[in-house]
């Protein structure tokens, strides 16, 4: 079997076996996070300040070690830096031998599945207890968590009660949440009476007071710390934050951006070693708190080397909350045993991974991010979780040995090494493709839709044969619009360019007919310049030096339009999106500045063309109520850009459905690679469900579009071809 | 205390389904009583007035944690935003009995009833400073959604009560 079949047989395994619980846990939270942070009036600011705080902290991190290490000592405790895993395993079973330990209970920490200290510990035969209950589900049925937060997200109650019933094997069968809750708790009560020594990790660590604050919902971590006599806390040198004070804006953001809980049931402020009396099982009294040990042990790991790395520093901002997981429609569908590398699971995983378990661990799951730029909003510090993809991708392209490169070194346009993927290669070089395909349609589509061809791509690069390929137009939009005799209105209000992004320009060429239309009638003078292609298709496959000397040109071409007082006009949202976010990275300040500010997207420019003069309204023909259905596309949502679309078709007098789902599935190329193509069908399922009666399909993105045509029977147009048709 | 803060406090109580009680402190110890079932264990409330009921038992131990239903403390802190309450421990072992015990009482004072998350960081840093180990903010009962569903009474109590003294 292949690399990609092996991919392909894995995620469908997964779909079917963990798929239903995943998804229904994942939106759950998701749906949770929308509400709960809508609920919060200062959401933004909170967002803002978090960041800054974490900006500032991880800069500062050698002197807040210095400064927790000084505050952890004068309150009796002891700091201990650990350079990597077998450092802080070592010195955790040192600690666990000098209190003479024969059992450690734990509660939930991602630092420690890192480290793999259960296993460190168990091999000195001590006695290891998981108290979280998702925590401790995986540990009797030997599995990785799934989830940043919820570890076993992917099991539903049955699974777990059939897990129980084997393994333990109870008088009366566990059949309910409620009886396994029960059963676990007794369970690990008694564990926890029993142990020596507690462990936990610590959402941050206050420099200033050495205070450690537990996020938790079950209270096994009080209980693990109260009922034990030594504490030992592991945490990320990253978790530090400068002040107690600086806790508040996380307190309030961490529980609404995961699980949509406004606050979980317990954060603990615990500032060790407590003054809470010790429990004596034997004497049957309460001992004195002065019997307290705790040790605080911080562990690099990686971190001080992703600290120094201008592209994998955001990483270490993440509260670990898992939101970017959550609001991912792939990891709804797979979860983290699919997306996720050794410990880490979801968006922001890529960085982690790559920067404490190393690249290779990145790679088996990075792909899978496909640049949607949801979890960008979801994240209550704002980390760009895209481009910390793109980035990694990046690196392993250029870290791989392709075999057959030396086919396409020198035959392909593109910057890139000789490691890139032939498959990442073709789609990341599309614009070469989309010319070729234009210049030889309507040849170019029979050949391409040949049987052996087919083959061929799917053997070769990887394309999956179920889908329908796009069809190339023999008359490009630049060609047409060159080419033809009506010259616009006179005396233009306006001027604008239209950019003829890849698709609307090779393919989906009337959504470009109609646009110039629609913009004439509004008096606005249009031009359709050959402009290379935006760099998204590059940049998505993580070929960033070929994303990047796009984007220099087209920054410059359409610069100077506006430098000329033409506004950019874009049909694509994954191409303003481009403008608007990714140049940033790609482009000088100026340039970025220049196009990003005066750039829009078609249907919000014809929106503002409609709020600066109403009376316009009157060159349309009223829809009286005729049903169409809208899609809206990702970035086109988290550029908030989606109500001016809805608002036109309102206007002009549709009876407007909108999808309730967040994504089609398609994400460009992601849809047509055979590793992939069956989870995109399995997302897309969703908005077939919705959509498979309606008369009237409109959609604004390019993928959305293709993968409509594969989801539905009735085609499917953009919203800017049905206010065409509306034209008096 | 503001008058505006504790209607908001009641308010995400209410929102939350988590229950009240208000109670001048010198009823304080009759509505106690009229609350729990004993077993109950306690740790002492320091507002003026105002004492446990006399079959709460504030001896403690392993095996009176562990069979106690009910456990009573007093809350540094209420935060009138979340509906939270703030659980100190200096010493008394309010830690054991806010959370070994299948339903805590949480006995608050108004004027120790606070308007965010942000006043309550603020003052909790201060005690902090001053010397305060442990203090949870504690909304609810113990919860947990691993088993497939929400159960209320994971390791922790399965019952929250507040009780508002309103003239401390």
């Amino acid at each position: 079997m292949s690399g990609r079949q092996q991919k392909a047989e894995r995620i469908r395994e997964l779909m079917a076996t963990q798929g239903e619980a995943v998804e229904e846990n994942t939106r759950e939270f998701n749906d949770g996070r929308y509400e709960s942070t809508g609920d919060l009036s200062e959401y933004e600011a909170l967002r803002d300040e978090a960041r800054a705080i974490q900006e500032d902290a991880i800069e500062r991190i050698p002197e807040l070690v210095d400064q927790v290490t000084e505050a952890v000592e004068a309150n009796g405790g002891t700091v201990y830096v650990a350079d990597d895993a077998a450092d802080a395993n070592e010195y955790v079973r040192n600690i666990v031998a000098d209190a003479d330990a024969d059992s450690v209970v734990k509660s939930k920490s991602m630092t420690s599945e890192e480290l793999e200290v259960n296993e460190a510990l168990a091999a000195d035969g001590v006695d290891v207890w998981e108290t979280d209950l998702g925590e401790f589900v995986l540990q009797v049925a030997d599995e990785a968590p799934s989830h940043l937060v919820a570890p076993a997200i992917h099991k539903s109650t049955e699974d777990i009660a059939a897990l129980f019933d084997g393994h333990f094997d109870p008088e009366e069968p566990l059949e309910t949440a409620e009886d396994l809750t029960t059963f676990a708790r007794d369970h690990l009560g008694e564990k926890i009476r029993e142990a020596d020594i507690g462990m936990t990790g610590a959402n941050f660590v206050t420099a200033d007071t050495g205070s450690i604050a537990l996020v938790t919902s079950e209270g096994n971590a009080r209980k693990c710390l109260a009922a034990t006599d030594t504490h030992v806390a592991v945490a990320g040198v990253e978790k530090l934050l400068p002040r107690f004070e600086d806790l508040q804006p996380f307190v309030e953001l961490i529980g609404r951006s995961g699980t949509g809980q406004d606050i979980t049931s317990y954060v603990s402020l615990f500032t060790p070693p407590v003054d809470v009396p010790t429990l004596d099982h034997e004497a049957d009294e309460l001992g004195s708190a002065d019997d307290r040990e705790f040790h605080l042990i911080l562990v690099d790991n990686g971190r001080m080397e992703m600290r120094e790395d201008d592209q994998l520093r955001e990483t270490l901002y993440c509260i670990r909350c898992s939101a970017c997981a959550n609001s991912c429609a792939n990891f709804q569908h797979v979860g983290g045993h699919a997306f996720g590398g050794e410990t880490y699971t979801g968006g922001i995983a890529t960085g982690w991974e790559a920067g404490v378990h190393g690249q290779e661990s990145a790679a088996e799951f990075n792909d899978l991010c496909t640049g949607c730029s949801r979890c960008v909003d979801a994240c209550p510090v704002k980390i760009d979780i895209p481009w910390i993809n793109t980035v990694v991708r990046d690196r392993i392209n250029r870290d791989a040995d392709q075999e057959l490169s030396w086919l396409v070194e020198g035959l392909t346009p593109d910057e890139e090494p000789g490691g890139v993927d032939l498959q990442k290669r073709l789609f990341g070089n599309f614009e070469t493709l989309a010319k070729f395909g234009s210049a030889t349609a309507p040849v170019s589509n029979w050949l391409a839709d040949w049987g052996p061809n087919r083959w061929l791509m799917a053997r070769i690069v990887g394309i999956d044969r179920r889908r329908d390929l796009p069809e190339f137009q023999r008359e490009t939009l630049v060609e047409w619009f060159a080419a033809r005799d009506d010259r616009g209105p006179s005396d233009p209000g306006r001027e604008v360019v239209l950019y003829p992004d890849l698709y609307t320009n090779h393919v989906q060429v009337e959504r470009g007919k109609a646009a110039v239309r629609v913009l004439e009638a509004l008096d606005v003078g249009v031009r359709v310049p050959a402009v290379r292609s935006s760099g998204r298709a590059p940049l998505s496959q993580g070929m960033i030096e070929t994303a990047t000397d796009h984007a220099e040109d087209v920054a410059t071409q359409l610069g100077r339009h506006v430098d000329e007082g033409r506004d950019v006009v874009v049909v694509e949202p994954s191409d303003l999106a481009m403008f608007r976010r990714e140049y940033e990275r790609l482009v000088d300040e100026d340039a970025y500045d220049t196009l990003a500010d005066d750039s829009y997207e078609i249907l919000e420019y014809v929106y503002g063309l409609l709020e600066a003069d109403p009376s316009r309204s009157d060159r349309f023909r009223n829809a009286d109520g005729e049903r169409l259905a809208y899609h809206s596309h990702c970035q086109q949502r988290t550029l908030g850009l989606e109500p001016y679309t809805t608002e036109v078709l309102g206007e002009l007098g549709f009876d407007l459905v909108t999808s309730e789902v967040e994504c089609c599935g398609m994400a460009g190329s992601f849809g047509y690679k055979a590793e992939y193509y069956e989870l995109s069908m399995d997302v897309g399922a969703t908005l077939r469900d919705q959509f498979e009666d309606e008369p009237r399909v409109v959609a604004s993105g390019t993928s959305c579009m293709e993968q409509l045509d594969d989801l539905l029977d009735v085609p499917n147009r953009h919203p800017i071809e049905e206010v065409a048709d509306r034209l008096e | 205390m503001s008058t505006s803060a504790i209607s908001s406090f009641e308010e995400s109580l209410s929102t939350r389904g988590l229950p009240l009680t208000r109670t001048a402190a010198a009823d304080a110890a009759d509505e106690l009583t009229a609350l729990v079932e004993p077993p109950a264990i306690g740790t002492q409330l320091p507002y003026s007035g105002v004492s446990l009921p006399e079959n709460v038992i504030t001896e403690l131990s392993p095996s009176v944690l562990e069979s106690a239903t009910v456990g009573i403390t007093p809350a540094a802190l209420a935060i009138a935003d979340y509906g939270s309450v703030v659980i100190p421990d200096d010493g008394s072992g309010s830690e054991h009995v806010s959370l070994f015990a299948d339903e805590h009482v949480a006995v608050v004072a108004a004027s120790d009833v606070v308007a965010s998350m942000s006043e309550a960081i603020g003052e909790l840093g201060e005690q902090v400073r001053d010397g305060l180990t442990s203090a949870i903010v504690a909304t609810g009962p113990s919860a947990t959604a691993d088993m497939g569903e929400l159960v209320m009474g994971a390791h922790g109590p399965k019952v929250v009560e507040v009780v508002l003294v309103t003239d401390r």
